[in-house]
C-alpha cells in the first residue's frame, strides 16, 4: 500500500520535472541574466561608492546565488520540505555572523 | 512471503545468525547492517572510553599530593590534553547517536535500515580512521599534544608537539559526524513506517533528529576551523596568529560555535534515552509528548546561539557578552519542559526501579547539581570568579558524564536485551551504579568547592590547603572505576550466561519491543502500519510475529 | 543490507524498500552535504568579514594586487560551466545521452580552463614574492597579509571543491556512457550537477569580496 502511494507521487514528481526541464530557453535565460549580473558587479566596484560599494556587491551576489539556487539547483520546483531546509541553511549562516559581530562592532579598543 | 526455513532467511533468524555475503570477521567489517554498525560503534567506542578512563584515573592519581608524584609537568599536560580529546571527540561526542541511533532509530520509525547504508558503514570507518590517526599522532612527530582539548591559538600553532596530525585525526571525526547527520535527517523524513507521523516518533528519534541538525550545521565549522590552525602551522599562512595581525578570539568564537552545540550534540539524545526509559518503567504514557518532542528542537536551535559564554573573560565587547549570557538562560527554558514532563510522567504512576530507571534518577540528580552550576558559569559576574578553575572541571563532568554518560549506561542496560537478547544481573547491575554514583559525587563534587577556593584547573601541582580535596577526589575515582569495572562485569558475563531474554522484557511500547530479541536481520518482516503515538499503554500484548 | 541485496532470499521476501529507488532521499541527503559545505566556507567568510572589518584599508590596498579581469572570466566560466550542467540533465532526461556527454564535456573542458588560470594567477603572485612567509608579503601591513592568507586559503579550497567536482561529473560522464545514468533513473547526476552548483556558488561571493574590493 505504502509502495504505491510513493510510486505514484514519485511518478507525479516525474511528471512535474518533465514540465519543468522541459524549457533549455530557460537555463540560457538565467545564465544571461548572471552574465549580465556580473558584468553590473564588475562596473559598480569601478565607481566609486564608498562604503556602500561593498553592500552593493553582496546583494548582487545574492541576486546571482538566488537565480542558481532557484532555477539551476530547482530549489523553486522542489517539494517544501527542500525549501525549508534551505531556508534553515541561511539563517543558521545570517545568525551565526550577526551575533559574532556584536562582539566585534562593540568591542573597545584595545589600547 | 519467504518460504522454507533457510539460514539465510533474513525474517526467521537474528542478525547475528544470518549469512550474508561475508563470512566470520567479514561479515562485521563490511556489513551495511545498522544493528552491525551500532555494535561496532558499541565495541570501539567502549575501547576509547577504557583509555579515557585509565588517563583520567592516572591523572587523579597524580594530584593526590602536591607536587610530582607519579609523572612529569608536561608528561601531564599531555595526559589531560589525551584524556579530554579522547574522551570529547572518540566518546561521548559520537556516543548515543552512533551506538543506540544506529541500533534503533530505523526500528523505532518501523524501517529496515538507514537511508544510506553504505555511507553509515563509511562513518564508522572515518571514525576508526579519525581514532588511530589520533593515537598515530601521540607517537610520531614533535610528542604528544599538550594544548588541552580546546587547541587554543596562539599556543596552538606555536607548540612543538604533534598539534597537525591530531587536529586533522579530530577534523576526520567530524566527516564521520556529519555522514551520521546527512543518513539520520535522510532517514526519519524517508524511511517512515505508514501511519508513523513526525508527531508518531518516539521521542529518542526527535531527540536524535535534533541531534543530527545541529551535527549537521555546527561540524562544518570546526572542520574549518580545525583546517585553519594546519594551514597556520604548516604553510605558515596567518588566520589566527596576533604576530599576522590575527585575532585569537576569532578563533574562540569559531571554535565554540561548533563545540558548544556540540555539548548539545551529547546531551539531546540523551534527553532522548530518558524520554524512553521513564514512560516505560512509570507504565504510562509520557506528560506532553509534543512539547517534549519540540523541545529538543528548541534546545538544538538555542544551544546553537550560546557559544560566547565560554568566552566571557576572553575580551569579547561587554554587549556580546550581555547577550550570550541572556541567550544561555533561555535554553533553561526547554531543559525546564522536559524536566518538569519527565516528572509529570512518573506522577500516580506504576513505577518499577529497575536498573535502567535507577541510572535515571542518578541522572536527574546529578543534572540538577551539573545544571545549576551552569548557571553559576552562564551568569558573567560569578563566572568571572571561577574561570579555569577546577569549578568549571566539576560542572563539565556533572553534565558530561554524570549526566550523558549515566545515561549511555542507562541505555545500554535498557536496550541489553533487545541488542543481545540475554537479560544481565539485576541485582549486581544495581549494586554497581549504586557504587559508581557514590564514588562519582565524590570525585567531582569536591571540585566545585575547590575551583571556589581557587584551584586552577589544569594545573600540575597546588598548595597544600586544597590536598584534603584532591585526596577525596582521588579516592573517589577509585570507588567510581571499581562501580563502572563491575557493570561492564556483569554486562559482559550476562552475554555469555544470562537468561533469554524475551520481545519485551519492560513493558515497553515502541516499535523495538514488538520483534524478537535479538531482532531479525530485516527488523520487521512486515513493516508495521503505526495507528497511535510511540507509548500508548494498553496492557495487554501486542501480536506482531 | 543494501550489499546484502543481490542475496536471493531478500529479493524473494515481500519488502520492497531496499528494491524500490528513493530518489527524493538521495536528493535530500545531497542537499544536506552541500549545506555542510555551506557551513565550512561560511566558517572562512565569517574570517574574512572580521579581518575585513578591522583592516577595511589593508584589505584595500592588497586587493589592488590582483587583476579583476581574470577574475570575472574565471566567474564567468564557472557560470556559463553550471549552465552546460543543467542543459546536460536535460537532455539526459529527454533521452539525448550523447548530447548530454557533450554538455558535460563542455562543463569538464571550463573547469579545467578555470583552475589553468587559477595557476597562472597563483604562480604569477609567487613570482612576485606575494606567498605566505614570501618576501614581498612581509613587507605588507598586517591587514594584507590576512587578505593574502584568505585568499590563498578561500580560491585554494575553492579550487580543491573544483577537482572534487570534476571527479564527481567525470564518473557520471562514465555511468550515461554505459548506461547506468538513463532519462528514468539520473539522480546521481542531478546530485554531481547540485555539488557543481555549489562550487559555483560559492565562487560568485569569492569573485566580489577578493577582486573588487575599492
Amino acid at each position: 500500500m505504502k509502495d504505491t502511494t510513493r510510486d505514484t507521487k514519485a511518478l507525479e514528481r516525474e511528471l512535474e520535472e518533465e514540465l519543468h526541464s522541459t524549457g533549455y530557453g530557460t537555463y540560457i535565460l538565467v545564465w544571461l541574466g548572471l552574465i549580465g549580473l556580473t558584468a553590473i558587479t564588475v562596473t559598480v566596484a569601478g565607481l566609486n561608492l564608498g562604503s556602500f560599494a561593498l553592500i552593493a556587491a553582496l546583494i548582487i551576489a545574492t541576486v546571482k546565488s538566488a537565480l542558481v539556487v532557484n532555477y539551476f539547483m530547482h530549489i523553486k520546483f522542489d517539494t517544501p520540505i527542500f525549501k525549508i531546509f534551505v531556508t534553515i541553511c541561511i539563517i543558521v549562516v545570517l545568525t551565526i555572523f550577526i551575533i559574532t559581530f556584536f562582539d566585534y562592532l562593540y568591542r573597545e579598543p584595545l589600547i | 512471503m519467504a518460504n522454507g526455513i533457510l539460514a539465510t532467511d533474513p525474517n526467521r533468524v537474528s542478525f547475528y545468525e544470518y549469512e550474508g555475503k561475508h563470512k566470520g570477521i567479514l561479515s562485521w567489517l563490511l556489513s551495511t547492517d545498522h544493528k552491525r554498525i551500532g555494535l561496532l560503534y558499541l565495541i570501539s567506542l567502549l575501547a576509547f572510553f577504557a583509555v579515557g578512563v585509565t588517563l583520567g584515573f592516572l591523572m587523579r592519581l597524580e594530584m593526590i599530593s602536591p607536587g610530582p608524584t607519579i609523572m612529569a609537568p608536561n608528561t601531564y599536560n599531555s595526559v589531560f590534553t589525551l584524556h579530554g580529546v579522547i574522551m570529547v571527540f572518540l566518546f561521548i561526542l559520537p556516543g548515543l547517536p552512533a551506538i543506540f541511533g544506529n541500533f534503533f532509530l530505523p526500528i523505532q520509525i518501523g524501517a529496515r535500515d538507514v537511508a544510506f547504508p553504505r555511507i553509515n558503514l563509511l562513518s564508522w570507518y572515518l571514525y576508526l580512521i579519525g581514532g588511530v590517526l589520533a593515537i598515530v599522532s601521540l607517537f610520531t612527530g614533535g610528542g604528544i599534544m599538550d594544548t588541552g582539548w580546546t587547541f587554543y591559538v596562539p599556543y596552538s600553532i606555536r607548540t612543538t608537539s604533534n598539534i597537525s596530525l591530531s587536529v586533522f585525526a579530530a577534523f576526520v571525526l567530524g566527516f564521520s559526524s556529519i555522514l551520521t547527520a546527512v543518513n539520520f535527517i535522510t532517514t526519519a523524513h524517508r524511511m517512515r513506517a505508514p501511519g508513523m507521523t513526525f508527531f508518531r516518533m518516539p521521542l529518542f528519534v526527535w531527540a536524535l533528529y535534533s541531534t543530527a541538525w545541529i551535527q549537521l550545521l555546527a561540524t562544518p565549522i570546526l572542520g574549518i576551523t580545525l583546517l585553519l590552525i594546519i594551514a597556520e602551522r604548516m604553510l605558515g599562512v596567518g588566520i589566527f596568529d596576533p604576530n599576522l595581525g590575527g585575532d585569537p578570539i576569532l578563533y574562540q568564537h569559531m571554535f565554540w560555535i561548533y563545540s558548544h552545540p556540540a555539548v548539545y550534540i551529547m546531551a539531546i539524545p540523551a534527553f532522548g534515552v530518558v524520554s524512553e526509559i521513564i514512560p516505560t518503567f512509570s507504565k504510562k504514557n509520557i506528560f506532553g509528548y509534543t512539547p517534549v518532542a519540540i523541545s529538543s528542537l528548541a534546545i538544538a536551535f538555542v544551544g546553537y546561539l550560546v557559544w560566547g559564554h565560554h568566552m566571557f573573560s576572553s575580551g569579547i565587547s561587554d554587549i556580546s557578552r550581555l547577550i550570550f549570557s541572556l541567550l544561555t538562560f533561555l535554553v533553561a527554558i526547554p531543559t525546564g519542559v522536559k524536566v518538569f514532563n519527565w516528572v509529570a510522567t512518573m506522577y500516580k504512576g506504576s513505577i518499577t526501579v529497575k536498573t535502567p530507571m535507577l541510572f535515571v534518577l542518578f541522572f536527574i540528580v546529578i543534572f540538577s547539581i551539573g545544571g545549576l552550576t551552569g548557571l553559576v558559569l552562564g551568569a558573567i559576574n560569578t563566572d568571572i570568579h571561577v574561570t579555569d578553575t577546577y569549578f568549571v572541571v566539576g560542572h563539565f563532568h556533572y553534565v558530561m558524564f554524570g549526566s550523558m554518560g549515566i545515561l549511555l549506561f542507562a541505555g545500554l542496560h535498557y536496550w541489553f536485551p533487545k541488542m543481545f537478547g540475554r537479560m544481565y544481573h539485576e541485582k549486581m547491575a544495581q549494586v554497581s551504579a549504586w557504587i559508581f554514583f557514590v564514588g562519582f559525587n565524590l570525585l567531582y563534587f569536591p571540585m566545585f568547592i575547590m575551583g571556589y577556593l581557587g584551584m586552577p584547573r589544569r594545573y600540575y601541582d597546588y598548595l597544600p590547603e586544597f590536598t584534603t580535596y584532591h585526596v577525596i577526589a582521588t579516592v573517589g575515582s577509585w570507588i567510581m572505576i571499581t562501580g563502572m569495572i563491575i557493570m561492564f562485569a556483569n554486562l559482559i558475563r550476562s552475554l555469555y550466561t544470562g537468561a533469554k531474554a524475551t520481545e519485551n522484557p519492560w513493558g515497553g511500547t515502541t516499535l523495538e519491543w514488538k520483534i524478537p530479541s535479538p531482532p531479525p536481520l530485516e527488523n520487521f518482516r512486515e513493516i508495521p502500519v503505526i495507528t497511535e503515538g510511540p507509548y500508548e499503554h494498553h496492557f495487554n500484548k501486542e501480536e506482531n510475529t | 543490507m543494501s550489499n546484502d541485496s543481490t542475496d536471493v532470499t531478500i529479493a524473494k521476501s515481500e519488502s520492497h524498500s531496499h528494491v524500490h529507488r528513493d530518489d527524493a532521499g538521495s536528493k535530500m541527503g545531497m542537499w544536506l552535504f552541500l549545506f555542510t559545505e555551506v557551513l565550512l566556507f561560511g566558517g572562512m567568510f565569517l574570517a574574512y568579514a572580521t579581518y575585513r572589518f578591522m583592516y577595511p584599508q589593508d584589505f584595500v590596498n592588497a586587493a589592488l594586487r590582483l587583476d579583476p579581469i581574470l577574475g570575472a572570466v574565471n566567474t564567468v566560466i564557472l557560470l556559463t560551466s553550471s549552465l552546460s550542467v543543467v542543459l546536460s540533465i536535460t537532455a539526459l532526461q529527454k533521452n539525448k545521452k550523447n548530447l548530454s556527454l557533450v554538455y558535460l564535456s563542455i562543463t569538464m573542458l571550463l573547469a579545467l580552463t578555470f583552475l589553468v588560470i587559477k595557476y597562472f594567477e597563483w604562480s604569477h603572485k609567487f613570482e612576485l614574492g606575494i606567498y605566505p612567509k614570501g618576501p614581498a608579503l612581509e613587507s605588507f601591513a598586517q591587514g594584507g597579509k590576512l587578505f593574502f592568507g584568505l585568499y590563498y586559503l578561500m580560491t585554494g579550497l575553492h579550487g580543491l571543491h573544483v577537482v572534487i567536482g570534476m571527479t564527481f561529473i567525470g564518473f557520471m560522464m562514465y555511468f550515461i556512457s554505459k548506461n547506468k545514468q538513463t532519462a528514468h533513473n539520473h539522480q546521481r547526476t542531478e546530485n554531481a550537477g547540485l555539488y557543481w552548483h555549489l562550487v559555483d556558488l560559492i565562487w560568485i561571493f569569492l569573485f566580489p569580496l577578493f577582486y573588487l574590493v575599492h
